[in-house]
């Protein structure tokens, strides 16, 4: 592993979160004192959430690298752990289950090393493969498509797209002297979040006409346009600081990232709706679940990671 | 000593366990006791159903939490029964009739009159995991003797799926654990026993499990 050092983009951007982060909480108590009879419980929770979140992510991601992947690893093993609490598993499947989870070391030890061939295999080709003949040695068919279509698909979810913010880390410093991996990473989380309040407040203020009811059913045209508008102001404001992107690939990747949170978003209430829970859990007061919150990364990380490690790396 | 070992494994070892490697979704956490004499009494799926249920309660009344266990499982040799007495802190219940003829449920209401808090698991034994078996009315002696003792229903999912008997390798699954409303001594049996039943299987309502099978 190359050194660590944090470059001062990266303070500077965290101290730019931290103030928006208190200005989000300065706007509930101002929402509290105006409106005395309204309660914004919720709201407050969800700020709270806020808060701990980010201190936990900045923590994570300044520290070392190394605290960094394992932070990262953890989140993976949370949201796959919260995964397969949510959907039907066999009992026969116990000791299959239990390999799931170790390929989350595994796969952030390839990222440790920097060894994108494996990083890039490891989960589609050779867990892909083994995963099926573990549950055949055990044995019992009933059920046996299902069991190893779903268990796959959770680990591509939550293991294999989400390691990819991680790999953002262990690209060569060179390409992006002012900021590093951790301005990429930096760069990307704080897109697809604020990309979510953004299609939420502008689905709040002018949403009319509903984009798929069926599976989510406040989601809203006038949302969806509203975020990515915003997201694209804010990467065209935040790319030169944080990334390499030229301008052009900067309005590029601000357009791109909202529409994949999107179907990130709308993808994992599929699988709810599917399940018939409204939360995927209860980790997050006033967000829900960890699959919740990192619903929309699972989408915008690997397809980010792709678009700059074509141009850039 | 035994009682710092006690404390240490709980404060630290179990804690990690539940909340880092498991991960708890509970619910009603205030109608949890604060202070003995009470009886917890939860539905049983796993070893873990204990560990995790003295991790939910705060440390100070650690000294004051007694499980309530089969003697012929856990003191079947020294070392565990060593562990089980020390460690785990449980009060030894004798499935088979006593040859000195004292009750099998004498340490437990010695228990209560301590003022300890008493787990007591009314399905017996751990059965088929995730499965809710029918209660054994030894708990309706104990709420017989101590009426004003309140009896929190409790009903677990989950750790079964983690630990089910006769399974040594741990597997993480997010357990989830509903506190019912305390219950106290009607009078009579067969009514107490329908009404614990009958709590702990609208605690299983509240949630939406997926299947396991």
């Amino acid at each position: 592993m190359r050194e660590w050092a944090v470059k001062p983009q990266v303070m500077l951007a965290i101290g730019g979160v931290f103030l928006l982060l208190l200005l989000a909480s300065f706007i509930v108590y101002l929402l509290g004192r105006r409106n005395p009879g309204k309660d914004y419980g919720e709201l407050r929770q969800r700020v709270k959430s806020w808060w701990i979140m980010i201190i936990l992510f900045s923590l994570g991601l300044l520290l070392s690298r190394k605290l960094s992947l394992v932070f990262f690893a953890f989140i993976s093993f949370l949201a796959l752990k919260e995964y397969l609490s949510l959907i039907p598993t066999r009992r026969a499947d116990r000791r299959v289950l239990f390999w799931a989870y170790l390929t989350i070391p595994v796969q952030f030890y390839w990222i440790a090393l920097g060894w994108y061939g494996m990083f890039i295999i490891f989960i589609p080709v050779y867990v892909f493969l083994f995963l099926p003949m573990r549950m055949v040695m055990i044995g019992e068919t009933r059920d046996f498509l299902h069991a190893v279509g779903a268990l796959h698909w959770g680990l591509m979810t939550t293991v294999f797209s989400l390691s990819h913010l991680s790999f953002l880390l262990v690209l060569p410093e060179a390409n992006n002297p002012q900021a590093g991996g951790a301005g990429l990473v930096l760069f990307l989380v704080f897109l697809t979040e604020f990309n979510d309040v953004a299609q939420y407040v502008w689905g709040k203020l002018l949403g009319r006409h509903k984009i798929i009811p069926k599976v989510s059913p406040n989601k809203t045209w006038e949302g969806f346009l509203g975020g990515i508008a915003t997201s694209m102001i804010a990467a065209y404001g935040l790319a030169p600081w944080l990334t390499p992107l030229s301008l052009e690939h900067s309005l590029a990747v601000g357009a791109i990232l909202p529409a994949a949170g999107f179907i990130g978003d709308v993808v994992i209430s599929a699988v709810k709706r599917d399940i018939g829970v409204k939360d995927s859990g209860s980790l997050l007061p006033g967000h829900g679940g960890i699959l919740d919150r990192i619903d929309s990364l699972t989408y915008t990380a690997p397809l980010f990671f792709h678009f700059i490690r074509y141009f850039y790396y | 000593m035994t009682g710092l070992l006690r404390y240490l494994f709980f404060a630290i070892l179990v804690r990690a366990v539940v909340l880092v490697l498991l991960g708890v979704n509970l619910r009603h956490r205030e109608r949890l006791p604060d202070r003995g004499p009470a009886i917890l009494a939860p539905n049983h799926n796993s070893h873990l159903d204990t560990l995790v249920l003295i991790s939910l309660l705060p440390l100070r009344l650690l000294p004051r939490i007694r499980p309530a266990a089969a003697l012929d499982y856990f003191l079947r040799n020294r070392l565990l029964a060593w562990f089980a007495l020390n460690i785990i802190g449980i009060i030894p219940v004798s499935r088979k009739p006593d040859k000195k003829g004292a009750h099998p449920l004498e340490g437990c209401v010695k228990a209560l009159e301590r003022g300890d808090i008493l787990i007591f698991f009314p399905e017996g034994s751990r059965g088929e995991p995730e499965r809710r078996a029918g209660l054994k009315s030894g708990i309706a002696h104990l709420a017989e003797h101590y009426p004003e003792v309140p009896v929190i229903p409790v009903f677990m999912h989950g750790l079964g799926k983690s630990l089910p008997k006769g399974e040594a390798l741990l597997v993480p699954f997010f357990c989830d654990i509903f506190v019912g409303e305390p219950l106290h001594w009607s009078g009579e049996r067969s009514g107490f026993m329908a009404r614990l039943e009958a709590a702990i299987a609208d605690l299983e309502g509240e949630g939406n499990f997926p299947s396991w099978h």
